[in-house]
């Protein structure tokens, strides 16, 4: 079964100086400001100590928390999109995933699991009830029901925490082939600095007043 | 019908005496409230009775208006304090003031002027009875679907926020939440509907059979109000928990539990 076909070329996906998410003086729960700008088809890492604010900053992202500041997508600020339209095209991965349902599939418009071939899930894991799959299964499973909104920037918070390392590295690999797929745009927060050499272009680690960009290859503290 | 004397009620306060007496033997902590509720009771309705002979010895709309106005203030106390969790500011009481006054009020006029045809529509003999069975009735499936949405909202603060990650508008991201608490809301008039004359006698129509009225016209007036009260409190019911859940998302579609507060 092959569920996706790669999508020519989008208008928006166009590069130009405006394009991918620029953010501008983000403040949120006393932190910021932060301004910096993921370009289409990159994957920025993030590293820093638990509870600096790597999350919030994620969520602030996502319009899920108040916050002050200026957050552009491919040139239109996020004041012009409604809250559900914003974070449709800016999806955030919270670290723990949320059923709602019983069964997997009901969690999925239409029922059908996009990415599924390319996941190493089982072919009929949308008939399965929640409650019976792995934490592991879980994780794969949110970050597909996110691919499937087919998002503009993904903001991943450890979105392969709790995999074997056969599962991180096929993820790693699906992810970074939508990022250059569809010229999304991703944030990737993790404390695994090796994992961040893998799969990010950029890595920044955050600081109370901003993002400190680490040296691409510099072992840096995480 | 006979009339009750003083020492009849006194007789009857005696079997709540017997049972504050009880529960202290067993050290319920419960006497204290039970005889205190009691002459509250007692003292309550007394006053009561005073404000209804001279409402009914003038016939106003001021005086009328006046009354339903206190009923409905001391209903939307009584919903803000049986929630564990409430709204802050003044939404806790003005959620449920205000869908109780539209669903109650709307409901009661419809039944002095359309269905039983009074003149005038607001004789208080019949409108301060009805708006009093309308308010009771409504007041408790407000208070329970209320108190089941804020509490199931807060426990259920990572699916909802999960969901609106995923871009889903508010009510998608609230609606299983949304439904339990309007079934908790709804569910006591339709059981108390269901098994009318069954296992309960209804008290209006007890009242009106006790005072003498024909039972053929208890049992319609009976059947009447409970029609009423099933409109008014679903009517109540959808309104406060529709106001309730949207006040739970701010203008940008976040989840907002900080406009709870645990009481």
């Amino acid at each position: 079964m092959k569920p996706e076909s790669p999508r020519g070329g989008r208008p928006w996906a166009a590069n130009g100086p405006a394009a991918g998410l620029a953010v501008r003086g983000l403040r949120f729960h006393g932190r910021g400001p932060f301004s910096f700008h993921l370009t289409p088809g990159s994957c920025v890492g993030l590293t820093g100590p638990s509870g600096v604010g790597k999350s919030l900053l994620l969520r602030a992202l996502a319009d899920l928390d108040p916050h002050e500041g200026e957050v552009i997508l491919d040139g239109r600020s996020s004041a012009v999109f409604t809250g559900p339209r914003w974070r449709q095209q800016v999806g955030y991965l919270p670290p723990v995933s949320q059923w709602w349902h019983d069964t997997v599939a009901a969690h999925f418009p239409g029922g059908a699991v996009p990415l599924l071939a390319s996941s190493g899930l089982p072919a009929d894991i949308g008939r399965r009830p929640v409650n019976r799959l792995s934490t592991g299964e879980r994780q794969r499973l949110a970050l597909l029901r996110l691919l499937g909104n087919q998002p503009r920037v993904l903001l991943l918070d450890e979105p392969t925490a709790n995999l074997d390392r056969e599962n991180v590295l096929r993820m790693e690999t699906l992810i970074l082939e939508e990022l250059h797929r569809r010229q999304a745009a991703a944030l990737w927060v993790s404390h695994d600095l090796s994992l961040l050499a893998r799969v990010a272009d950029r890595r920044f680690a955050f600081c109370d007043n901003g993002l400190q960009e680490t040296p691409a290859g510099e072992a840096g503290t995480a | 019908m006979i009339s009750l004397s003083h020492s009849d009620l006194l007789m009857a306060f005696g079997l709540v005496g017997l049972l504050a007496l009880c529960t202290w033997r067993l050290r319920l902590g419960l006497a204290g409230q039970l005889v205190i509720a009691a002459l509250r009771t007692a003292a309550q309705l007394f006053l009561v009775g005073f404000a209804l002979k001279a409402l009914f010895a003038h016939v106003s709309l001021l005086w009328v208006g006046l009354a339903a106005t206190v009923m409905l203030l001391a209903a939307g106390r009584e919903v803000v304090s049986r929630q564990k969790r409430r709204f802050t500011g003044g939404w806790a009481f003005g959620v449920g003031a205000l869908s109780m006054a539209t669903s109650s009020f709307a409901v009661t006029i419809l039944a002095t002027t359309v269905v039983i045809g009074i003149d005038p529509w607001y004789h208080p003999q019949y409108l301060i009875p009805l708006l009093g069975m309308l308010l009771g009735n409504t007041m408790t499936g407000i208070a329970l679907s209320l108190d089941r949405l804020t509490q199931t909202a807060w426990e259920q603060r990572d699916v909802i926020e999960a969901r609106l990650a995923l871009g889903q508008e508010w009510s998608a991201a609230i609606s299983g939440v949304l439904r339990e608490s309007i079934r908790s809301g709804m569910i006591p008039i339709i059981n108390s509907m269901a098994v009318a004359g069954l296992v309960s006698l209804p008290g209006m129509m007890t009242g009106q059979i006790i005072a003498g009225s024909p039972p053929g016209e208890a049992v319609k007036y009976q059947i009447l109000i409970m029609f009423l009260i099933a409109g008014g409190t679903g009517m109540g019911v959808l309104a406060a928990v529709g106001l309730g859940a949207k006040r739970l998302f701010d203008r940008r579609v976040r989840f907002r539990p900080d406009r709870l507060k645990t009481s």
